[in-house]
């Protein structure tokens, strides 16, 4: 039913999870003792930097970003601003969040800060990406059966995969096995990596096996 | 037979307290005292060992104790010493010199067997007291480290001898005060193999040389660091067992320079505590773990003209003979038997005498723990030897030198060594072995109650609240009386067949009946139950089963929980598991406001929800507003206080040493902040409490706090604003026995109101307001008990509470279900967030003191109970006043939440007895699994009461009803 949409959507897909992947091996190549656990905020950084920079990148491309109705210079830098402010408060909201888990308050904040501002370049952004600076539209695609396209489920799937990633990433650090991979953020951070990838690839492929029933109302 | 859900659930809940106190009387073996148990008895008590009954009057020559045999005694233990590592096929390379000396020395070796737990500290305390400590032990005495019980170190330290220890701070722990001097190492860093034998051999030299100590005390703890870091197998073992080598060569070479004409010998004691498995760890029951080397090394014994075989002796039996041998008395809870070697070489009369002296304590011990000991064949073999011993004696001081009493001798001797064999193994049957038939019959019993608990969920959480057990059918059918035949005969074939004695198997046969009984007709409804079932309702299919992601969180995480306590760090850390399912339930909730709040403020009625917004139409638009404002901050609110208490109160073990606001405000200078603070927390209770209290209750909560406030002051925790220093603190009796007076009286209005609500009127009002009253006193109560830091922790349940059944619960329209599982997870965190944890040592035992001048049982173990599961039993006395007081709700919603609670409690706690059950031999079983097993008990048997409690308030619902 939407054979180019899905299609569509699995490429942009395999771009993003290819930045990922080269976010992670360009920097081992280029940059001496690079490593996942020993140089994490490294990683973590080139990570989110990858990430946002081809989300923007593709979806910009793609065009799916809701049509504005107005075309001065003076809305497009108010929406680019109103999205830059977006994208920090989401982090301060993720910061919170984890702090309220239980990361420790003021010492190792900059890595909670790190924690948080992936977590955002992995969920707000593409909300941002997908529907733009628009909080009604982000309420209403989170609310119950509140997607309106095949684009608003695989946001959907993509966020919810994140975040249960990173919830369960969090799972191994009581445990006193002293592996580098229990230090805090570390798990957390990969957990929500691999979440991410996951739900990229489950995104696609959840919806073409579902694409006789999916139907939307508002379309 | 048709039960309402309420009564179901607490049935199954009071024969799951009994199964699982079947299970924890299997799981811990009743320790074995003498009736002199402590040492404060044994002062006052026969120092001496008691002479010989039949013999003193033939002569009192006798009676007189032998002459120790070792002057200086020397035990170098090396921690996990496993016995290959000296005798097995490498002991040549590994420690060449210790393998000379048994072989060609004068020395004896042996296999010393150790009991499983085979972990240090049980160990060392076999070792010196010679009896097989049990977990029970270390629950008795909870907060003094110290031993106890009698035991080899203390006689020695009485007698005189002069004690050096130098290795592990275990022992400095133990024994406090009794050595002369030590040094004690940590193994804290296992990675370190070093350190900490440096650190023990550097006194060495020193020590040697001098003459002023009799016992030399040394533990080394490198080779089990090894062990723990790359198994028996590694490279670093060799080197490691070289350096114990020379150590030994070291010491022996010494002891040989001092030896003097004519004085005592010395004896070098080269031992282990326990094995250690092929993976490098202990604590199991494996061969590997449980065989450790001892080797005695003196010039007393005969030179040895080989490698023989080593004999296999139990590690307990090193206490008697080492007693023996300096001197001591043996202390009375030791198991062992003298190991003959050692003194083979001594006259037979003194030889005789050393046995007598170890079957007499052996005969005392087995008199004091077994009720029917005159039938075992060990006292009765004793009897006779004793009593050819004094014949032998008699002829012996005759003058009598012939070949036939030295026959006679050789045949006392035997006779002595088969009754000290017989009695030692009948008393360790008896120790330090699990009881599997109780357990496993226990655990049976629980499984049992859960699964028909299970399989009764849509009739119990159905809308007519009571579950229809066939319990007549069940009884008359042929399966029923089949089954019972079985278990009976099962039961007499395991009783029967049992070596080691069982504690279900010396229950009277009526109690053994009504179990077979009970158990078989449990199994007969547990079949019955789903095929009635499949039947009639084929219809009402799982179709319209819909969950929502609360619904998921609270599922997965109940069941995601009980899986953790596989894990021995999450059964350490178990506050962290509650606390972040406990956020993730806060998030989740939250979103479920917004959900409400912003879909209904967006489209008025547009999609799915057309009614919601004209239900709202006849409040004003401002209440409905401030009111959404206050919902959605509800959440938010409560995460920020979950925060907070986290703060307060660090415990577990991986973080519990970092420094928290609790100890922030229990230091001395910051004694102004925590008086503020206290005085805030009491006024917002009562505040939060007075609401929907009578006037009477009211007044009294008022009194009662200021009577708590002005305990802690007594006591010394806070300040009071008129008076200074110059008063020295008491206490504090008066203060709390005032407090008791109004938290009784209290409670007596809120038993008037109720029981006037029942018979009187059947007035809901009147109800409520009594079961208000009771969660107040008790509110009351845990004020009183808790610690003057912990206050916040009760002000912010309370605070919880409110704004939860206010803008929450109330608003949402969760279902009783939900609610129930909700508190109790609240419940759960609390009782974390009020400072407790899995380990036995954060119960804060100074409660049970409140209010009386001296220890007194029943209510001290009362108020301690109350005080540590405080959390768990304010959220569910709040789920019952709440779901009782609920006007819009159906009747059944009490009914719900007690078959819930019943439901969630029973789920970890019979899966963690399964659990321990197969961790029995882990490493940490001791030290982790226990007592969080003692705490799943002790919780069970609570939620049974408040589900009691449940129960009444619902049978006073019913017949208002009517």
């Amino acid at each position: 039913m939407w054979d180019h949409e899905i299609r569509a959507m699995a490429s942009t897909h395999a771009i993003i999870a290819a930045s990922v992947f080269m976010a992670t091996v360009l920097p081992a190549a280029l940059v001496r003792g690079f490593s996942v656990y020993g140089t994490h905020m490294l990683w973590l950084y080139s990570v989110s930097g990858a990430v946002t920079g081809v989300s923007v990148a593709v979806f910009w491309l793609l065009g799916i970003t809701p049509p504005t109705k107005k075309h001065t210079v003076g809305y497009k830098l108010s929406r680019l601003f109103r999205s830059c402010l977006y994208f920090f408060l989401s982090c301060l909201f993720f910061h919170t969040v984890v702090v309220l888990y239980g990361a420790p308050l003021i010492e190792s904040a900059l890595d909670t800060f790190s924690l948080a501002v992936l977590l955002t370049s992995l969920t707000t952004l593409r909300c941002l990406c997908v529907l733009g600076p628009n909080v009604q539209a982000w309420i209403r695609v989170f609310s119950r059966h509140g997607a309106m396209s095949v684009w608003d489920t695989c946001l959907q799937i993509t966020v919810a995969c994140t975040l249960v990633g990173a919830w369960v990433g969090a799972f191994p650090i009581p445990l006193d096995w002293d592996r580098p991979w229990q230090v805090w953020p570390i798990s957390c951070s990969l957990g929500a990596t691999i979440g991410f990838l996951t739900g990229l690839v489950a995104a696609p492929a959840w919806i073409h096996y579902h694409r006789k029933q999916l139907t939307y109302k508002c379309k | 037979m048709k039960v309402r859900s309420s009564v179901f659930a607490s049935f199954i809940l009071i024969c799951e307290v009994i199964g699982v106190a079947l299970f924890l009387r299997g799981f811990f073996p009743v320790p074995l005292k003498s009736s002199f148990s402590s040492k404060i008895s044994v002062k006052t008590g026969p120092k001496n060992p008691p002479l010989l009954p039949l013999i003193t009057g033939s002569s009192p020559n006798s009676s007189r104790l032998p002459e120790p045999l070792f002057k200086r005694v020397v035990i170098m233990l090396v921690d996990a010493l496993r016995d290959d590592f000296v005798f097995g096929a490498n002991g040549r390379r590994n420690m060449p010199y210790t393998r000379h000396l048994v072989e060609r020395g004068s020395s004896h070796s042996y296999v010393a067997k150790a009991r499983p737990p085979t972990v240090t500290m049980p160990r060392i305390k076999a070792l010196t007291t010679g009896s097989i400590p049990g977990f029970i032990d270390v629950v008795m005495n909870l907060n003094s480290p110290a031993l106890l019980e009698d035991n080899l170190v203390w006689q020695a330290k009485t007698a005189g001898k002069r004690m050096v220890f130098y290795g592990d701070d275990t022992w400095v722990r133990l024994f406090p005060k009794h050595f002369m001097e030590h040094d004690g190492t940590t193994s804290f860093f296992v990675s370190d193999y070093t350190e900490v034998d440096n650190n023990v051999t550097r006194h060495l030299d020193s020590t040697l040389k001098r003459d002023d100590w009799d016992i030399l005390i040394l533990h080394y703890l490198g080779l089990d660091h090894i062990g723990h870091i790359s198994g028996p197998h590694s490279s670093l073992i060799q080197p490691k067992l070289l350096e114990m080598d020379d150590i030994l060569k070291k010491i022996h070479s010494a002891l040989i320079s001092k030896e003097a004409e004519g004085s005592l010998p010395y004896l070098l004691v080269l031992c282990g505590d326990h094995g250690m498995s092929e993976t490098g760890s202990h604590g199991g029951s494996s061969e590997a773990e449980v065989n450790t080397p001892l080797v005695l090394i003196s010039p007393a014994f005969k030179r040895k003209v080989g490698m023989e075989k080593p004999g296999v002796v139990e590690q307990v039996d090193l206490t008697p003979t080492l007693a023996l041998g300096l001197g001591l008395p043996i202390s009375q809870n030791s198991v062992g038997r003298v190991i003959p070697g050692v003194i083979e070489e001594t006259s037979l009369r003194d030889q005789l005498r050393f046995l007598h002296l170890n079957g007499h304590q052996l005969s005392c011990l087995l008199k004091d723990s077994t009720p029917d000991y005159e039938k075992e064949a060990g006292f009765e073999q004793f009897r006779v030897a004793e009593r050819a011993h004094g014949i032998w004696m008699k002829l012996f001081l005759d003058g009598n030198t012939s070949e036939v009493l030295t026959n006679m001798g050789k045949k006392v001797l035997k006779q002595y060594l088969e009754a000290l064999a017989a009695m030692s193994s009948a008393l360790s049957k008896q120790l330090g072995k699990y009881d599997m038939y109780s357990m496993v019959a226990g655990t049976v019993f629980v499984f049992q109650l859960l699964l028909v608990l299970l399989l009764a969920m849509p009739e119990a959480l159905s809308g007519e609240a009571s579950v229809d057990l066939p319990v007549l059918s069940a009884l008359l059918s042929l399966p029923f009386y089949l089954l019972c035949l079985l278990l009976a005969s099962v039961h007499v074939l395991v009783c029967t067949s049992a070596e080691s004695s069982c504690y279900f198997c010396s229950l009277s046969w009526g109690l053994v009946f009504a179990a077979v009984a009970f158990s078989s007709a449990m199994f007969c409804i547990l079949v019955s139950m789903p095929v009635r079932r499949n039947s009639p309702l084929r219809s009402g299919g799982g179709s319209e089963w819909s969950l929502s992601e609360l619904d998921v969180l609270l599922l997965a995480g109940t069941v995601g929980h009980t899986l953790s306590l596989a894990a021995s760090s999450f059964v350490e850390e178990e506050h962290q598991t509650w606390y972040f399912l406990l956020n993730t339930l806060c998030l989740a909730v939250f979103q479920d406001v917004c959900r409400k709040y912003f879909r209904e403020q967006r489209g008025h009625g547009d999609e799915e929800e057309p009614i919601l917004p004209s239900k709202d139409g006849h409040h004003p638009k401002a209440e409905v507003c401030s009111e959404k404002w206050l919902a959605l901050a509800t959440p938010p609110f409560t995460l920020v206080c979950c925060r907070l208490l986290r703060s307060l109160n660090q415990t577990g073990v991986q973080w519990a040493h970092l420094p928290d606001v609790g100890h922030w405000l229990n230091s001395s200078e910051h004694r102004t902040v925590l008086s503020l603070l206290a005085a805030f927390c009491l006024v917002l209770i009562y505040l939060l409490v007075q609401r929907r209290c009578s006037c009477v209750s009211k007044v009294a909560l008022a009194l009662g706090l200021l009577g708590v406030y002005s305990y802690r002051a007594a006591v010394g925790n806070v300040l009071f604003p008129w008076q200074h220093s110059g008063r020295t603190t008491s206490k504090g009796t008066v203060e709390a026995r005032f407090v008791y007076v109004f938290i009784l009286g209290i409670f007596f209005t809120g038993t008037k109101d109720l029981l006037r609500s029942q018979i009187v009127t059947a007035d809901a009002k009147l109800k409520s307001r009594g079961l208000w009253e009771i969660y107040s006193g008790l509110v009351l109560l845990v004020t009183l008990l808790f610690r003057a830091h912990n206050l916040p922790v009760l002000c912010c349940c309370l605070l919880i509470q409110t704004l939860m059944a206010q803008f929450i619960w109330k608003k949402l329209h969760y279902d009783a279900a939900q609610t129930t599982i909700m508190h109790y997870w609240f419940g759960q965190a609390f009782f974390y967030f009020q400072g407790n944890s899995n380990n036995v040592a954060t119960v804060d035992i100074s409660v049970g003191f409140v209010g009386l001048e001296s220890y007194v049982e029943a209510p001290a173990i009362f108020l301690t109970a109350l005080s540590t599961y405080a959390g768990p039993l304010l959220w569910a006395c709040h789920l019952v006043c709440f779901l009782s007081s609920q006007r819009g709700r159906s009747p059944v919603a009490v009914g719900h939440g007690c078959y819930c609670l019943a439901l969630l409690r029973s789920v970890p706690a019979a899966a963690y007895i399964v659990l321990v059950t197969a961790l029995r031999y882990h490493l940490f079983i001791w030290s982790v699994f226990s007592p969080k097993l003692l705490y799943e008990s002790m919780h069970l048997l609570l939620t049974a009461g408040v589900c009691l409690f449940f129960n009444t308030m619902e049978q006073s619902q019913s017949p208002s009803k009517s």
